[in-house]
């Protein structure tokens, strides 16, 4: 041994605790400003009236309301056809037709993961269909929805069924698999087994990604939608919001194209900022799955 | 002689891997009496967890019997609670009430206002009245172990499994668990089958020890425990005690010079 490398002698020592009185609150609540600036709703809308604050100004500076209508205008139309009740109309049927879509896809999503999940067999019939039909485009088939069901809500209906079931049913399958064998087994423990195995037990533990798959179904059901009813139009007298779009734009009416497209952000930004957001601080975040 | 509550005969377990067929442990025999401590003890691999796993009725004897109670174990069932090493056990879902709960409400083996009684109760006894509506999430381990063990309790079960339950906690907490674990058991007088590949833990918690040779787990020794805990660490017996499973579990390196 190198004497030089030993640490020197030091004396051992031992303390009363300090007072800790002193130090006032070892908690305290949080200022109204601090608050405010970490608040996720005040700073997703400082993002929002930033990027409206740029489309105002470059669609000023564009002056070419047939190209780039400004922000200004397009809510005024927005606002026209809100009070004048088209824009309303259009909506309510766009949005009874996703619902219809969105319930029927989630009830396939359903029947074909329990499939999965009680056998093999059915865990390889579901991963080859996915596998087949979650990379074909909702909107490929609807010339087929259109042989098939004719013009109207019901070819709708089959395309968002489409493009809602694999999504939902992949993200569950992949929830399902990845619960841990502990908590597996502490259910079967206490001798659940069958429906309520799954009821109880599988999809709580896999809810995390079954309401991201429930997020995607939305997204890709509402995107299939309004690209849908743009290509094929109005059926009887009432069209949906792709309808209102595709006036509008036949009329070289940007404004109204604009508004059209606003409206289905508006309703993007609520669905997924207010109902997701809201089961999602009830449920994953609330269990801390999510963060 | 009196019929023993566990009682194993001749369990011989396999199970499959990919490309292997894997002897976890090879004709063991072993029976667990009412009011036993009993440490199933070996190092690591040797099947231990497998075996009480079959007890548990997760997987089935290639070879031999497993009976509770003089009845053949088939299936999991609330009769045997088993309490895990992982975390993982509790339901992130719930409560660390609701958690407690569930195998009473869904077993209905208890009326639910009993059930809610008992519930409270296991969480006092396991000192977490003030955490009881706190989700697991925001539990330190210890606690979380805790909620698994009023958990498992609660329901009393015919047999308390535990599967190396303060593996994964800090040495300290782990100290404290076991302490907890006996004065509970001093109040209770349940029946536990611990798995455990640590001879200390095996000699304080258990009454009795079986001793399991590497793999394939075979039987090396049952020896008597009783008797044994924090306090007599220090003492001769416990040493000599602690020495004697070493020797049976690594061979005595001196006296035979490695393994013939």
């Amino acid at each position: 041994m190198n004497p030089q490398q030993t640490p020197p002698h030091r004396p051992e020592l031992e303390r009363e605790l300090a007072e800790t009185a002193v130090i006032g609150d070892v908690e305290r609540p949080l200022t109204l400003h601090e608050r405010i600036a970490s608040n996720d709703a005040v700073q997703r809308l400082t993002i929002l009236v930033a990027l409206i604050v740029v489309w105002e100004i470059y669609a000023r500076w564009l002056n070419n309301s047939l190209l780039f209508p400004t922000f200004s205008e397009t809510v005024r139309t927005f606002g026209k056809d809100i009070a004048n009740g088209v824009l309303i109309d259009r909506t309510f049927t766009s949005l009874r037709t996703l619902a219809i879509g969105y319930a029927f896809g989630l009830a396939f999503a359903a029947v074909f993961t329990t499939m999965a999940v009680a056998s093999g067999v059915g865990t390889r019939i579901l991963s080859t269909l996915t596998a087949m039909f979650n990379p074909l485009p909702a909107i490929a088939l609807l010339p087929l929805a259109l042989i098939w069901f004719g013009l109207g809500t019901p070819s709708l209906v089959f395309v968002i069924i489409h493009s809602v079931l694999w999504a939902v049913a992949l993200n569950t399958l992949s929830g399902f698999r990845s619960v841990p064998e502990t908590l597996r087994m502490s259910g079967r423990n206490v001798g659940l087994t069958g429906a309520r195995y799954v009821g109880l037990i599988l999809i709580p533990a896999a809810f995390p990604s079954i309401l991201a798959g429930l997020k995607i179904g939305w997204a890709f059901a509402w995107r299939t939608l309004v690209a849908a009813e743009l290509v094929f139009g109005v059926s009887a007298r009432s069209g949906g919001i792709g309808w209102y779009i595709f006036e509008a734009r036949n009329d070289l009416d940007t404004a109204t194209v604009f508004s059209g497209l606003l409206t289905v952000i508006l309703i993007g930004l609520a669905v997924e900022s207010v109902i997701f957001r809201a089961i999602e601080a009830r449920t994953v975040t609330l269990w801390g799955m999510q963060r | 002689m009196t019929s023993a509550l566990l009682d194993a005969k001749g369990v011989t377990l396999q199970y499959k891997t990919p490309r292997h067929l894997v002897t976890a442990t090879y004709r063991v025999d072993f029976s667990v009496h009412q009011g036993d401590r009993y440490v199933i003890l070996g190092p690591s691999g040797c099947g231990k967890s497998t075996l009480l796993k079959a007890v548990g009725g997760f997987m089935s004897p290639a070879e031999g019997s497993i009976r509770i109670r003089e009845r053949e174990i088939r299936s999991p069932g609330p009769d045997r609670m088993m309490v895990f090493q992982e975390f993982e056990q509790l339901m992130p879902w719930k409560t660390a009430y609701q958690n407690v709960i569930f195998p009473m409400k869904v077993t209905r083996k208890f009326a639910s206002s009993e059930a809610t009684e008992r519930a409270d109760t296991a969480i006092a006894k396991v000192g977490l009245t003030e955490f009881r509506d706190i989700y697991p999430h925001m539990l330190s381990g210890g606690m979380k172990m805790r909620v698994a063990i009023a958990r498992a309790m609660a329901l009393e079960p015919d047999i308390l499994l535990m599967d190396e339950p303060f593996a994964a906690l800090d040495a300290l907490t782990r100290r404290t668990m076991q302490q907890e674990l006996l004065s509970l058991w001093d109040q209770l007088r349940f029946t536990v089958l611990f798995v455990t590949h640590s001879i200390e833990e095996a000699i304080i918690i258990g009454s009795r020890i079986l001793v399991l040779s590497p793999h394939p787990g075979r039987v090396r020794a049952e020896l008597d425990a009783s008797g044994l805990d924090h306090n007599s660490l220090g003492k001769p017996e416990f040493g000599a005690l602690s020495q004697r499973i070493h020797a049976l579990l690594f061979g005595n390196a001196h006296a035979q010079g490695g393994r013939t």
